[in-house]
């Protein structure tokens, strides 16, 4: 498999250079390179900022289709927990779960339970270690520490995401009872963001994820109200407690674990400024982090159909009428299916050279080129800052005439002189 | 960042750091910090520098008139010197002592003023010194050995 491979894609069509998708990106991954964005594989965390900005919907997620399902003898559907604040209160989320019975899909399982099984046990990791412990259930964020804060690589939680439980526990349990194969059994998540249909392609952490593939909320959207109307209820699958169901919202995490020393921080400048000051030292007692690329936590992901604080409040009252929670055994879920099994590695993609003296030269050489520019951001060169360009005239990406400031300039001096 | 300079052994950046303005303090330790990150620093050499730096910066904005933070990152060490156009501490061993402050009430509201900021620079530093004439400024080198 290639070494990248991001669900966040450009529509080079819809694409028309506009800068606005430049601003946003946390680890300036965009170039506008011959009037089309660009997006810098290596650099790309998923977090779908470009995505929610683009004004001609250029950006978009890869995600699969229905179709994909006939690849398999057994197929399971997991939800995003976020899903559940995408109907409005009174809808039976249970009913809501069997229309995916009705989409093609053999089983269906409440991810909300297995992130309640998470909540005990990270709980439990957390207690025995009272440093900083930094949460990976939103993997923009694990993949941001990766790029850019490659201290805290120490301080991640290695376990996995509600959604690689949930497949994990599904998998083993499909081949015992209904005797298939792994590879007859198709697990699909049904995903409210880019980031977590990279990660089920692409993990960290692990080798392989145990999800086949995913299918994108918005895109089943009408299929499931339309099929909500039409079908009768033929199984229990919600299971979820106020635990579960705080998962699909920020501060959800700190909330089902019942603890009290945590920060929880949504949208990724929010997360960066709050991830610079814990590298600065400001928040040396704090034992646990959970940060979320986007406002309201996976409520707000780009692939959600409802607005991110109407889908929050609504997990709020999910929550507040669920059972208080269910009564997990943790011995039932051992080690391998909760933990991460491989070393979590930091990105050189942000460092001028592995050598010191080169790098050196080379931001002396930015640093020079840097002062002649405006330095007003425009965005006009295709690179995001004045900054980011004089680092890419170093890295022989692009040269100096690109600057529209500067050629103005230059013409108007041209002009006086005539 | 404003002014750098490069010479044979490596980069000096200098940065001046106002006084009383809480919002942007933090700004220079952040840029101090990108820097070295770019320059493919250890990790953990890089959370003493920014924390010590961090500090600093602090303290320049609270106890004193303004300043500069001049970083010095050459193969083997990072050095950084921070100097304040005053006023100046009257017994750099009592500041020394962990929790002594004299910080302002409005410092304190926002959190600062514990006392820490030296003794802390020190841990995370491998060499630290101070020097004040008291009425004039306030000087700190410290060192990082790579």
């Amino acid at each position: 498999m290639a070494k990248y491979w991001h669900s966040v894609t450009l529509e080079p069509d819809y694409c028309n250079g506009c800068t606005h998708c430049l601003d946003g990106c946390p680890t300036e991954a965009i170039r506008i390179v011959n009037g089309k964005a660009k997006i810098i594989d290596e650099r790309c965390i998923d977090c779908g900022e470009c995505l929610k900005v683009c004004p001609y919907h250029a950006k978009g997620a890869l995600s699969d289709s229905l179709d994909i399902l006939k690849k398999f003898k057994y197929t399971v559907a997991l939800p995003a927990i976020s899903l559940y604040g995408q109907f409005s209160i009174g809808y039976d989320l249970n009913k809501v779960l069997n229309t995916f019975l009705h989409l093609g899909f053999d089983d269906v399982y409440d991810v909300g339970y297995a992130a309640e099984i998470l909540s005990d046990y990270q709980k439990k990791v957390i207690k025995e270690d009272d440093k900083l412990h930094i949460s990976t259930y939103c993997p923009a964020i694990t993949r941001l520490i990766q790029i850019r804060y490659q201290d805290l690589i120490d301080n991640i939680v290695k376990l996995e995401s509600p959604m690689e439980v949930a497949a994990r526990l599904m998998r083993k349990k499909i081949m015992k009872e209904k005797n298939f194969k792994s590879e007859e059994i198709g697990i699909f998540y049904i995903s409210q963001c880019p980031a977590k249909i990279t990660s089920a392609r692409v993990p960290i952490g692990i080798e392989k994820s145990c999800v086949d593939g995913s299918l994108a909320i918005d895109k089943l959207y009408t299929k499931i109200i339309k099929l909500y109307d039409e079908i009768e209820v033929e199984k229990d699958i919600l299971k979820s407690s106020s635990k579960g169901y705080n998962w699909g919202r920020v501060g959800g995490q700190s909330f089902s674990m019942g603890i009290d020393n945590y920060i929880a921080v949504d949208g990724i400048a929010e997360v960066i400024s709050v991830l610079d000051n814990i590298e600065m030292g400001k928040l040396p007692k704090l034992n646990f982090f959970e940060g979320y690329a986007c406002v309201g936590g996976c409520v707000g992901g780009p692939l959600n159909v409802e607005n991110s604080f109407v889908a929050k409040n609504r997990i709020r009252k999910l929550s507040q009428v669920a059972k208080e929670k269910n009564d997990i055994v943790l011995s039932d879920y051992p080690k391998e299916i909760i933990e991460w099994n491989q070393e979590i590695k930091g990105s050189d993609v942000m460092k001028l050279d592995n050598d010191f003296n080169k790098a050196i030269k080379k931001m002396a050489k930015i640093e020079k080129i840097f002062q002649k520019l405006p330095k007003i951001n425009c965005g006009a060169c295709g690179a995001p800052t004045c900054h980011a360009f004089a680092e890419d005239i170093v890295k022989g990406k692009t040269t100096i005439d690109k600057c529209v400031v500067l050629n103005n300039k230059k013409r108007r001096k041209t002009n006086e002189s005539i | 960042m404003n002014s750098f300079i490069t010479n044979n052994d490596g980069i000096v950046l200098k940065y001046v750091v106002g006084n009383d303005d809480f919002s942007i303090v933090g700004e220079v330790s952040s840029k101090i910090k990108n820097v070295l990150k770019q320059l493919n620093i250890d990790n953990k050499l890089i959370r003493r520098v920014s924390i010590a730096t961090y500090e600093a910066e602090v303290n320049v904005a609270i106890h004193s008139l303004g300043g500069y933070i001049e970083v010095t990152i050459t193969e083997n060490e990072i050095k950084i010197k921070i100097r304040d156009n005053g006023p100046g501490i009257k017994d750099t061993k009592l500041a020394m002592e962990k929790g002594y402050s004299t910080a302002s009430n409005k410092a304190r509201e926002l959190g600062f003023g514990a006392g820490m900021g030296l003794p802390n620079m020190k841990r995370c530093s491998d060499e630290f010194k101070i020097e004040s004439k008291f009425g004039e400024y306030t000087e700190l080198n410290m060192k990082f050995i790579k």
